[in-house]
Formats: structure tokens, sequence, C-alpha cells
């Protein structure tokens, strides 16, 4: 059975790369699953969770908002963001939200401070909702 | 001549700033590495950017877009770069000059480093916005700029995004250079490395068009990126060699200094030795 290419890259480390059977992307307009021999694709996607099968066994990744381009059996996905589940740390995370809610706070009337610590906000809640689904 | 203790503490003192700067140096010098092994990280992220973009623009036909329109300029978005610390040499004293050479006296400045702040506060330039980047920045503290000036630009307030900062070419030379990354040069955007790509069909959501629109400012936050890890790789190695020479000096002052206190020793004994044998002349 064809495999698909995966590969995640950040503006700061390239993140995860490996072959995988079938992956499922938080896009713009809905979740979407892709699997091997996919038309080529282009979309955008939210802050959310990135599912991998890989091998029979699922991975998860947290991500930022970013891009997907699929062509041939090769999903390369642009994000601002990503981290892996194991990677994530509950308390550090808890602590950013936190943070980012006071500043939040403080920071009312600066519409941009405002758009960028609610969007932290989005990205570390969803890393710790991921992180607990795994646990229960 | 100074006496020998006098000139025994100045040694000290002068070693023990050679050891300050020699461990600056061996700190500037780390971080400059990593600062450049970071700037090689976002490599992939680069290309993968740009394939996406030429894909795009081969699908959507003809592109227009706020950020790449050419308006009159009116009010230029000038970002200036520099460090937070001094000891780097001539570093912001040649970039500030560079900005001021070219202050057209319409422009409007966005300020990264307390240096270049300093400076423009002196000179009752328009500051429209200070940021604070550390050493270990992430790219949302450096989105939260260029997105802070991409919505500026958007509601006409500024007309360009232009960039001042120090290019690191290698550890020796370091060049002011300005950028501009708004309005986006059309040749920036569609080249793939192979170049014979052969137009695949594509599905997409949102609309080419739409896709594109948001994918335009990802350019400018990865640029920005990009400039400030290059500053701060220029800030240390400019750190680094200044460093080196501080410590240099200080070791041909010591060595100076010890040849000075051997001859003053010297010179002290032989007196000695002069008023022993005189004395022992004249008791004989």
């Amino acid at each position: 059975m064809p495999t698909l290419q995966l590969e995640i890259v950040t503006p700061e480390k390239k993140a995860y790369e490996a072959e995988v059977d079938s992956v499922v992307l938080p896009a713009v307009e809905g979740e979407m699953g892709i699997l091997p021999n996919h038309m080529p694709l282009m979309t955008a996607i939210q802050a959310g969770e990135i599912r991998v099968m890989r091998s029979g066994k699922e991975e998860s990744l947290a991500v930022g908002e970013g891009f997907v381009e699929v062509s041939g059996n090769k999903v390369s996905v642009l994000t601002e963001a990503a981290i892996t589940i194991e990677d994530i740390d509950e308390g550090q995370v808890e602590e950013a939200i936190k943070r980012a809610q006071e500043a939040l706070a403080t920071a009312k009337s600066d519409p941009d401070e405002v758009a960028a610590l609610a969007a932290s906000i989005a990205r570390s809640t969803v890393q710790l909702q991921l992180k607990r689904k795994k646990r229960a | 001549m100074a006496n020998t203790r006098e000139i025994r503490r100045r040694i000290k003192s002068i070693k023990n700033t050679a050891q300050i700067t020699k461990a600056m140096q061996m700190v500037a010098s780390s971080k400059m590495r990593k600062a450049q092994m970071r700037a090689v990280a976002g490599r992939p992220y680069a290309r993968m950017l740009d394939e996406v973009t030429a894909h795009l623009s081969e699908n959507s036909g003809e592109i227009t877009h706020p950020l790449l329109d050419r308006r009159e300029i009116k009010k230029r978005g000038i970002l200036i770069i520099t460090s937070d610390k001094g000891l780097c040499g001539a570093l912001n004293t040649n970039l500030l000059r560079d900005v001021m050479k070219a202050d057209t006296g319409n422009s409007v400045y966005v300020t990264i480093g307390r240096k270049g702040r300093g400076a423009l506060a002196r000179l009752g330039k328009d500051i429209l916005a200070d940021f604070e980047m550390k050493e270990n920045f992430r790219f949302a503290d450096s989105k939260r700029v260029s997105k802070l000036m991409l919505d500026k630009y958007l509601a006409g307030e500024i007309d360009t995004i232009e960039v001042y900062y120090n290019k690191f070419v290698n550890t020796l030379v370091q060049e002011p250079t300005q950028t501009q990354l708004v309005p986006i040069q059309p040749e920036m955007l569609g080249h793939t490395e192979d170049g014979t790509r052969k137009a695949t069909e594509y599905i997409f959501e949102p609309k080419a068009q739409e896709l594109l629109a948001q994918l335009l400012p990802y350019f400018v936050h990865y640029e920005l990126y990009q400039r400030i890890l290059d500053a701060h790789a220029s800030e240390h190695s400019a750190r680094m060699v200044a460093m080196k020479n501080a410590t240099d000096n200080a070791k041909q002052l010591v060595k100076e200094l010890t040849l000075e206190y051997n001859k003053v020793r010297q010179a002290s004994i032989t007196t000695e030795l002069l008023e022993i044998s005189t004395a022992a002349a004249v008791l004989a």
C-alpha cells in the first residue's frame, strides 16, 4: 500500500517528517482526511490538531495557523508552530494561558495586542485539550 | 618613574579587564553560532513557502492584492533593528547614520532594540512603536511586529514597509542594509527551485485568490523573522570582534607594563648595589 510523505515545517525548524498512512488536518472549512493518492490540493488550516496514522498507531500534533499542500503522495504543512503531544508540558501550557489571559485583561485598549494574545490562548488551549484527551 | 607597586597594581587591573572581555568574546561567539543555526533551520520553511506561492500564482491568473500594489508614497514605514546593548563596535552607529542620511522627513519609525529607539527619540523622530526582541525570541514575537506594520499599511497609514538592519556577511563584515518588504516585489513570488514544474490541477479550498491573499502576509512575517535573526548574528559577531580587539589590546598593555616594571625593579636593584658597594669602599 502506498504511503504519504508528511512534512511539517515551521520558520523555526522542521517539526515532523515521516512516512505515514493517513493524515487528518484541521482545515479552515472543516476537518479533512488525506489518504495516499489524494488529488493535488491546497488549503489553509487553523490552529488545531493534526492526527497521523503511522504504521497502525495514531500520533497527534498541535499546530498553529498555516497552509497545506498535497501533491503526489507528499503532504507539506507550513505552520507557524507545531508541537508533538509528548512535548507538551501541561504545567507550562496552563501557565502560558494564564499569563496571556492576564495580559489580555490589561491590554484591552490595543486591538493588535488583543488579537495576538487571543491567538496565543487558542494555541495553548488546543495543546492542553490534546494532552488531556490522550490521557483520558 | 612610577614605583613598582603602582605598576603591579595596574597590571593586575588590566589582566582582570582582559579576563572579562575574553569571557564576553566567548559568549558572543556562541550566541552568534546559535543565531546562525536558527536562520538555517528556517530554510525548509522558506523553500516550501516559495513553492506553495508559485503553485498558487500559476493557478490564480492575474494577482491583485494590496500588498502588491504600488501606490504613491506619502508616508514611509521604516523598521530599524538595532541591538539592546553596546560594546559591539560601530555597528549601531553605522546603521543609524545610514538611516539619517536616507531620512526624507515623511517617515514613521518602528524600532527593535534600545539603541535605535534612543537615537531616534533624541532626534525627535516619529516613533510609532518599539518592540523588544530577546535573544530567544520566537516567530510569534516577530510576527507581532510585522502584523502591526501590515495593519498600518492596509489601513493606509503608511505606504511602504522598509527594514534597516545589519546584514550578516561574515564574522568580520556586517553591512548596514535597507530592504523593502512591502509592496512585495512580484519577482520575489513564484520562483521554484527546479523551474521546470509542470502545471498540475489543484483543488483549492478556499479559492486560489483567497488562499494567496492569506499567504502573502506570511511572506512578510517570515522575511522579517529572518532579518531579525540576521541582525542578531551581526550584533554578536561585531561584539565578538570588538571584544577580541579589547582582549588583544589589554594583553599588549600588560606586556608593555611588565617591561616597564622590570626596568624599574632593575634600576632600584642597581641603585641599591651601588649604595652598598660605595659604603663598603668608604669603610675599607
